[in-house]
């Protein structure tokens, strides 16, 4: 089935159901669809209760549904990510400030089979068949908003100001700068974070899979109004404190190279550039350079932070010859 | 005091009741009874020592039973497969030996799976009263904070030492919570990560 046929059955809340993996076909109320890569598939449910939000990624393995991918590839990514979420989640590598969903249930083939207990579970085994087949991960859900919409909701908002006749003046803006170019630090180190204590390069750093998650109420640490974060709302500059949190390892891998690490910032860099055209000048300054983000975070900064002028010469005579 | 819990994603049919007891003096008759496979009972009984949160429990019984309608169990039965969930490695010999009970258990955790209609939380509660020695508790984070042996769980999941002047960062003296729930989420991790290769 190609991906427009798997949009269109999407569209229906009857087929929905069928694209779920056992057992969240039997989930009150059903997972809702968020996003539809050409690969996975991610749903907002919960876990244990309705009362505790979590993310399921589901990568459909049947040939017909998805030719591209068979069913070993489909395992192998799964397990990968899931084994860098479960290793990023330990205590010590998110005090260093990594902080990434944790993972709370896996499946890396529905079809595997220890030894068969008899007639008992058959009639489960029955409905278990008519699901999808695939692999999933169950995961913490990341409260909060990606950087690309907080950003978004920045400009969104300067601009609201400026077409109501009432304009953002100069010392609001430099506010508003501080508040943003924070946020660029904070990312950076985090990454770095990633890089050193973490022991992982992200493969796919884009402001989409960064997200930033208000600080908890519990800590007391919340200022005020939670509820605008994120939200583009023109009447609203969005509340951009709180951690900065890591999604979708789906792209990641362990590693500790250089040139992986240097990879990994110049990904990040080229999407800023395409989706956030107005904080790109920055990017350099705040997100790599500054002593508060990916050049304080770790002894060997320096070193990546050099790199990445060699990767960057490449990507430009990439685009030159290609 | 045995509570009927309905795991999410779980089909309705498949309820599981949770009790826990304190100053538990028959342990060694109750794994007796278990070596012996006396049907009566074919219950989980998980050392609470080893159990950090009613999550950290319910994780395990949700992978249970959903690897028991899949027909893919490890072990016996969809009871002994609870304490089998719990581990992180597929040594199932190791899993009874750190999460089942032992003969010197003192504070339990018992699970049993619905499996037939006939199990109502009041038959389930009838036949603990007289089978256990010991004080029933509510299944509740209270109970486990004050039985987990934090130390003892490190070691079994391999979590390395805590971090020094850590707390001192909070301000809060020994945060025990916090400290909690900071392994909680890499346990379940591993948790469910058991058996993958
Ligand atoms: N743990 C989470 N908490 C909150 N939202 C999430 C979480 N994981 C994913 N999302 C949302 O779902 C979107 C898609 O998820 P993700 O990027 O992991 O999938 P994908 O890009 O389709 O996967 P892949 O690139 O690995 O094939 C994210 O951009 C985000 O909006």
């Amino acid at each position: 089935m190609s991906t427009t046929e798997l949009q269109v059955q999407a569209t229906d809340a009857q087929e929905l159901i069928h694209l779920l993996p056992s057992p969240f076909t039997n989930t009150q109320p059903a997972p809702e669809l968020l996003t539809q890569g050409a690969e996975a598939l991610v749903y907002k449910t919960h876990f244990l209760t309705p009362a505790q939000p979590a993310i399921l990624k589901f990568r459909p393995s049947k040939a017909y549904r998805h030719p591209t991918l068979d069913a070993r590839l489909t395992k192998q990514r799964v397990l990968a990510e899931a084994r860098v979420l479960v290793k990023l989640s330990a205590p010590d590598v998110r005090d260093a400030g990594v902080h990434v969903p944790g993972v709370l249930a896996l499946e890396w083939d529905v079809a595997r089979k220890v030894k068969n207990t008899g007639a008992e579970v058959e009639r489960y085994r029955k409905e278990a068949q008519g699901a999808v087949s695939g692999a999933w991960i169950l995961m913490e859900f990341v409260e909060g908003s990606s950087v690309k919409d907080l950003l978004r909701g920045v400009d969104g908002y300067v601009k609201g100001r400026a077409g109501s006749g009432n304009a953002v003046n100069a010392e609001e803006m430099v506010v508003i700068e501080q508040e943003v170019k924070g946020l660029l630090r904070r990312i950076g180190r985090a990454v770095g974070a990633l890089h050193s204590k973490g022991g992982v390069v992200h493969g796919d750093l884009t402001s989409s899979n960064v997200m930033v998650r208000p600080y908890r109420k519990d800590h007391g640490l919340v200022n005020g109004d939670g509820d605008a974060h994120g939200e583009a709302e023109e009447d609203r500059c969005p509340n951009l404190s709180g951690d900065v949190v890591l999604i979708d390892f789906g792209l990641a891998t362990q590693s500790t190279q250089d040139e992986d690490r240097a990879v990994d910032l110049y990904v990040l860099e080229r999407a800023f550039g395409s989706t956030h055209p107005k904080q790109e000048g920055w990017f350099d300054a705040e997100v790599l350079k500054h002593q508060d983000g990916y050049k304080g975070s770790f002894k060997g900064s320096n070193v990546v932070v050099k790199r990445l002028e060699e990767v960057r010469m490449r990507g430009r005579k990439r685009s030159m010859i290609g | 005091m045995v509570e009927k819990i309905q795991i999410a994603h779980i089909p309705d049919d498949l309820p599981i009741y949770v009790a826990c007891y304190k100053d538990v003096q028959n342990a060694s008759f109750l794994k007796q009874q278990l070596l012996a496979g006396n049907q009566v009972y074919n219950y989980a009984f998980v050392d609470a020592t080893t159990i950090l949160s009613r999550q950290h429990l319910l994780a395990a019984a949700f992978r249970a039973l959903n690897d028991h309608i899949h027909d893919r169990l490890k072990s016996n039965n969809v009871h002994s497969e609870i304490v089998v969930c719990l581990s992180s490695n597929n040594n199932i010999g190791d899993a009874f030996r750190r999460f089942g009970i032992q003969d010197s258990t003192k504070d339990l955790v018992i699970v049993k799976v619905g499996l037939s209609p006939e199990f109502a939380s009041e038959s389930v509660e009838g036949h603990l009263k007289d089978a256990i020695e010991g004080t029933p508790v509510p299944f509740d984070d209270a109970f486990l904070r004050q039985t987990c042996d934090l130390d003892k769980l490190r070691k079994t999941y391999k979590l390395g030492k805590p971090q020094q002047g850590k707390t001192v960062m909070n301000g809060n003296g020994g945060h025990a919570t916090d400290e909690r729930s900071d392994i909680e989420v890499q346990v379940l991790g591993l948790m469910a990560l058991r058996g993958a290769t």
